[in-house]
């Protein structure tokens, strides 16, 4: 079968090759979907650093039930390329053995849905292991895949995971927004020392960006970025949340002059608060946008950050725009309902601003 | 009800007992044009998510459901319609739950992969793999602790045999089965593929059957084509878990005809030729085929049973098109329990 073929070339332990060198192409951009982007980040890193290799269900043969993985088995072969049973425990438990060794694995997770059932995994060992070893060793791993509502996938396939893992120590979260973004941030977690989990918004596979050329563009964990200017109100958002923050604050902007300021924190562990604080000293209004629940959420973290931080620079309490706190219903309506749009956005822009 | 023979595992098939198969074969003609229906409605859009149909593998849950009793429970993954009708759910409402209306037997909240009618037996069905194994082994336990002399059937793919659960699952069955507190019987839906990935390749050992045995759970096979060798086998079977409350594992090879999922159209991991040859042992016309040899069932009765089954699942897309939406409120509903604290009984009392 084509899949076999053609066989991995095998590396030897610690024989990696150093960074090939390449035409500069620093200064170029192509368009990019989110999705390829991923696939760009993955395979750039695999063809720089022989200890990457990927895991995953039906990732190979099946090219990734989102395509991510099209074209990687083809290329770097089954040992590289490994097309696991449904054993999400075993899936990260293995790469994280890997790991102590000095491989790279990434770990493909058909939905983050089924990432808690190798919680223990992630949160109990990945998570503990340069800790309690006082540093001995690296686990140098990323736990990846989409996340987030689709289109009726009901309560188990549509959860978000940011605050779940943020809680943890010992691990980094990241949600990009954008594709620039999803690639630069999935090269920073492969190269990097620790156990990273990224989380991909399933339903920005499709978005098309400019993405640099260059196969040195990294984006460095813990820096938000403005990725909007204004001086009324600061919305903080990451994932795909940013994306309809950055719809509202365009409409509000063209509708009634509001100028929203619209901050993406690209990561979550580490968060980078710094850019928020001096947002919310200009505008003194903050709102904070996540799909997620509500109740011990990011949306939570920041509010109480600010309030720790620059409570005086405050006109009104910071706002929270979250999914409803139910788990995700089946029927269209009600999970239109469940899930936060731009008019809940809107509204508590328009709180903090005391317009009703 | 047809008697399984002592000797042999297949079923009888016997003037006597024709009737029954005969319903039995209308049940699984209905099945499949009901799931026809559902690949129709996902394709124009009134059923969304995932969808995952049992076209293929209708003896299966059809032998199996023969053997059981009122009172039974039976929890399964995500490929959950045919178990919904098989048990006798309304196929108004099981096709207004895909549809997501206020009818459904989940009233709309759970959708095609999370079907629950508990008045009909069913538990549920689930999304993520492996995960009801346990479930069912503890309704087994509760079965036998509240003294009662129900069976529980979880059925599941081969897929979800590499999945940490079913070994806990499986050993904890093994182990209460010793006090005979365990009566399940589990039914390994073994259609050859997890998603795109086939058993040679998911599993170390390829005889799933046989795994079981590692947690003192007694398993065999059967040719999941053949209703007559399921409901042969589910007749002794049941008839022995019911009995000494140990678990069972039925291995029933299959194979679906459809995709994984609605979405599965390319199916790289497979040959159209193989899917060809596989759709010569249809277990419809396994059944259809005796019962035309045994007692004399014509082409005619055949398409009369078969036009029935379609205006029935037409009408059941009607009912579920006509039917309204769950209301908004309807969305803080059931997350919680809004009764309070339940009275123990007289006979509850220690
Ligand atoms: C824990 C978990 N991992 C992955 C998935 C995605 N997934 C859904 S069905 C499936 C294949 C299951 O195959 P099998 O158990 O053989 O059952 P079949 O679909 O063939 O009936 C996969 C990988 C999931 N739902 N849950």
């Amino acid at each position: 079968m084509e899949w076999c073929a053609p066989p991995a070339r095998l590396w030897g332990m610690g024989g990696a090759p150093e960074a090939r060198t390449t035409p500069s192409r620093e200064n170029e951009m192509s368009e990019k979907s989110y999705r390829d982007a991923i696939r760009d980040a993955m395979m750039e890193e695999m063809d720089r650093d022989a200890n990457v290799l990927i895991m995953g269900e039906d990732i190979g043969v099946y090219e990734g039930t989102f395509r991510i993985t099209a074209g990687m088995l083809k290329k770097y072969g089954p040992k590289r390329v490994l097309d696991t049973p449904i054993a999400e425990a075993g899936m990260v438990g293995t790469a994280v053995g890997m790991a102590m060794l000095g491989l790279r694995p990434i770990v493909e997770m058909m939905t983050m849905n089924f990432a808690i059932v190798a919680a223990d995994q992630i949160l109990n060992h990945a998570a503990k292991v340069r800790y309690f070893s006082g540093g001995q060793v690296d686990v140098p791993m990323v736990v990846r895949g989409p996340q987030g509502a689709g289109v009726q996938l009901s309560a188990q396939h549509s959860q978000s995971f940011e605050s779940f893992y943020a809680h943890f120590p010992g691990i980094h979260v990241v949600a990009p927004a954008t594709p620039a973004d999803a690639k630069g941030l999935l090269k920073t977690a492969i190269r990097g020392n620790d156990p990273v989990i990224f989380l991909e918004s399933a339903a920005l596979y499709g978005m098309k960006g400019e993405v640099p050329d260059d196969p040195n563009f990294t984006v460095p964990f813990g820096q938000s970025r403005v990725a909007r200017e204004g001086k009324d109100v600061t919305i903080v958002s990451f994932s795909r949340m940013l994306q309809l923050s950055l719809a509202v604050a365009a409409k509000l902007a063209s509708d009634e002059g509001i100028e929203c300021e619209v901050i993406d924190l690209r990561t979550l562990r580490p968060l980078d608060m710094d850019p928020v604080y001096a947002s919310v000293t200009k505008t003194h209004r903050a709102v904070v946008v996540q799909e997620q629940w509500k109740p011990f959420g990011v949306a939570a973290e920041i509010a109480a950050n600010i309030t720790e931080t620059v409570f005086d620079e405050l006109d009104a309490p910071v706002a929270r725009v979250t999914g409803e706190d139910v788990p995700m219903p089946y029927a269209r309506n009600l999970e239109l309902l469940a899930t936060p749009h731009e008019p809940e956005i809107e509204r508590a822009v328009r709180k903090v601003l005391y317009k009703t | 009800m047809a008697k399984a023979k002592k000797e042999s595992d297949s079923a009888v098939l016997d003037a006597a007992c024709a009737p029954e198969w005969t319903e039995i074969l209308k049940q699984m003609i209905f099945i499949r044009r009901f799931e026809e229906a559902t690949e129709r409605e996902f394709r124009k859009g009134k059923i969304g998510g995932y969808l995952h149909v049992y076209i293929g593998q209708e003896a299966v849950a059809s032998g199996i459901v023969g053997a059981l009793q009122k009172g039974d429970a039976v929890f399964c993954g995500y490929r959950d319609h045919a178990q919904a009708l098989s048990l006798g759910s309304d196929p108004n409402r099981v096709m207004a739950e895909l549809f997501g209306k206020g009818t459904g037997v989940s009233k709309g909240k759970g959708g095609s992969m999370h079907l629950f009618d508990v008045e009909h037996g069913l538990y549920g069905g689930y999304g993520i793999v492996g995960g009801h194994l346990t479930l069912a082994a503890g309704a087994a336990y509760a079965k036998r602790y509240q003294g009662s002399d129900s069976v529980v059937v979880c059925y599941f793919g081969d897929g979800a045999m590499n999945i940490g659960s079913f070994h806990e699952a499986m050993n904890m069955a093994g182990l209460w089965g010793h006090q005979g507190m365990c009566p399940i019987v589990f039914v390994i839906e073994n259609n050859g593929y997890a998603m795109g990935t086939s058993v040679e390749r998911h599993s170390a050992l390829t005889d799933l059957a046989a795994r079981v045995r590692a947690y003192d759970i007694a398993g065999e096979k059967v040719d999941g084509q053949d209703i007559f060798a399921v409901r042969g086998v589910a007749d002794r079977v049941v008839r022995q878990v019911r009995e000494t409350g140990k678990p069972y594992c039925i291995e029933a090879v299959t194979y679906r005809f459809s995709g994984h999922g609605a979405a599965d159209i390319l199916q790289p991991y497979r040959t159209k030729e193989e899917v060809e040859q596989h759709r010569h042992r249809d277990p419809i016309n396994i059944l259809r085929k005796r019962l035309g040899e045994v007692c004399g069932l014509t082409d005619d009765d055949v398409k009369a049973m078969d036009e029935w089954a379609i205006e029935r699942a037409a009408n059941a897309v009607k009912f579920a098109e006509e039917s309204s939406q769950p209301a908004p409120d309807e969305l803080f509903a059931d997350v919680v329990a809004e009764h309070g604290p339940r009275p123990v009984s007289e006979d509850e009392r220690e």
